[in-house]
């Protein structure tokens, strides 16, 4: 089965120069495309849920009582969101890694401590992170300050008030919001290519580098992947609000 | 200082309240025995409601006194939480937590806050919503409910609390005429336990069946007080007697 496979696409090749699957039938592209999609997915998890961390923490910070916090926030919103993420990335990864430490393997090799995927995980969450602090905090203005402080006349904490009653009430209200951001990072990881990342993008480039008739077929699988990769986001996330949904409450009530 | 049941349960002493210069309570005293039933009435903008939320500091005061069992209330280094147990608070709106059910609401703050014993919590927390008579509604959320059913869940959660004092601000203003009924007898029902309760109200056949004492506010200070025979049927002051026949 699968050498017949192998033969069908050898001949598909051969009759058709530009539409060369070389991946279905040269082990090592197969698994170049392989550990660049898995790279592709283990970047989106660990920075939507990172962002998504910065987003809360972010949003809470926003509603402190101080300033100067509150400036700080400010301001990491307005770098963030108003700048590029391609240059935030070489900014990160040349600029800021120019000055991390670095550690000696075996006293010859000097290894920063922290990679370019590292760096990429790092650039990547605090750049979905500014706009999930704005779409956090556009939800935790939905909730009416007369449903906190009946919370603060029970006796909670601010911390407390936050976590039980704020914060489940506003994902709900940021759920679509969110939704749309998070769609936005998964795709924007393949812009961790500029520092040599090799998630999916990269590799399907370093493939049709070395096989020029490779070009078409990779770009078919790079759409694919981005589809199939958001498609299964999405659907999880349209899972979740309607698991979120409150009998009564708000939207479809 | 420490406090006796003798004493009033809750003081408030020429207490002064402005929202930047609007002054809002201009000196205001009353003194609150264990188990009496206040009712404080007044027009609206008087001032009754900023009144009840600085007894549970919800606001805060620019002069005077409040204390609750010899404790002052507007004390810098005040737990608020000790003042929170001994003060339940029902507001107008309800204000129950949309995302919770009944008895969820009800369990909250206890098990959150005072981390009790979640069994023995909701074991209690289904008694309080069988005393509001909310038996059979305890997997429903607010949204499920109709106001006055809502507002005896609001009712429920701060008696979850074990409170001392219960304060009442215009808990029936937002319901319909046939729901009032409903949550005013739940009310009665703990006043009739011994609770003490403070209540902003325009229920005047309420104020005058369950309550102790009467206080009538304008424009930020006391204009009359006294129990209910004699406040509704020989007031003196004219304001509010221009107040009551607007009203009765």
């Amino acid at each position: 089965m699968l050498d017949a496979i192998q033969e069908f696409f050898r001949q598909l090749a051969a009759d058709h120069p530009t539409w060369n699957f070389i991946f279905f039938y040269e082990e090592r592209q197969w698994n170049k495309v392989v550990s660049g999609l898995w790279m592709t997915i283990k970047l989106s998890v660990v920075c939507i849920i990172f962002s998504v961390i910065i987003g809360i923490v972010g949003a809470a910070m926003q509603g402190a009582h101080s300033r100067i916090v509150r400036g700080v926030v400010q301001g990491y919103i307005q770098f963030f969101r108003n700048t590029p993420p391609f240059v935030q990335l070489l900014f990160f990864y040349f600029a800021l890694g120019a000055f991390t430490p670095t550690y000696s393997p075996d006293g010859w090799l000097e290894v920063p401590i922290i990679s370019n995927v590292g760096w990429a995980i790092i650039s990547l969450s605090f750049f979905a992170g500014a706009f999930n602090v704005e779409i956090f905090r556009a939800g935790v203005e939905a909730v009416p300050d007369s449903t906190q402080e009946a919370a603060e006349a029970l006796g909670f904490t601010r911390l407390q008030t936050y976590a039980y009653v704020v914060l489940p009430l506003a994902l709900r209200v940021s759920i679509p919001a969110l939704n749309n951001n998070l769609v936005n990072l998964v795709k924007t990881t393949t812009q961790a290519f500029v520092i040599a990342v090799p998630e999916l993008l990269y590799q399907a480039i370093t493939i049709w580098n070395d096989f020029p008739s490779a070009q078409n077929p990779m770009m078919l699988v790079l759409f694919i992947a981005y589809l199939a990769l958001v498609g299964v986001l999405v659907l999880g996330m349209n899972k979740w609000e309607r698991s979120m949904r409150i009998p009564g409450y708000g939207a479809g009530a | 200082m420490t406090w006796t049941p003798d004493q009033p349960i809750v003081s408030i002493h020429n207490v002064r309240k402005a929202f930047g210069s609007l002054e809002v309570l201009k000196g205001i005293s009353m003194d609150i025995m264990k188990g009496e039933v206040i009712c404080i009435i007044g027009p609206s903008g008087s001032g009754k409601s900023t009144l009840i939320r600085c007894i549970n500091a919800l606001n805060d005061i620019q002069g005077g006194s409040i204390s609750v069992e010899g404790q002052e209330v507007h004390d810098e280094n005040l737990d608020k939480l000790e003042l929170r147990k001994k003060v339940g608070m029902v507001f107008q709106q309800y204000n129950l937590f949309p995302h919770k059910t009944a008895l969820e609401n009800v369990m909250m703050a206890p098990v959150k806050v005072l981390k009790q014993d979640k069994a023995e919590v909701e074991q209690r927390a289904r008694a309080l919503l069988k005393k509001v008579r909310l038996e059979g509604k305890e997997n429903s959320y607010p949204g499920e409910l109709s106001g006055g059913q809502q507002q005896r869940v609001a009712i429920a959660r701060s008696l979850a609390m074990s409170p001392d004092v219960m304060l009442f601000d215009e808990v029936t203003a937002a319901l319909d005429p046939e729901t009032v009924k409903e949550v005013l007898v739940t009310i009665k029902d703990l006043a009739a336990d011994g609770m003490t309760c403070i209540l902003v109200t325009h229920e005047m056949g309420f104020a005058r069946e369950v309550a102790d004492h009467i206080y009538f506010t304008d424009k930020g200070v006391i204009v009359e007080h006294g129990p209910p025979s004699t406040f509704f049927d020989n007031a003196q002051d004219p304001r509010t007697k221009e107040f009551l026949s607007q009203i009765l």
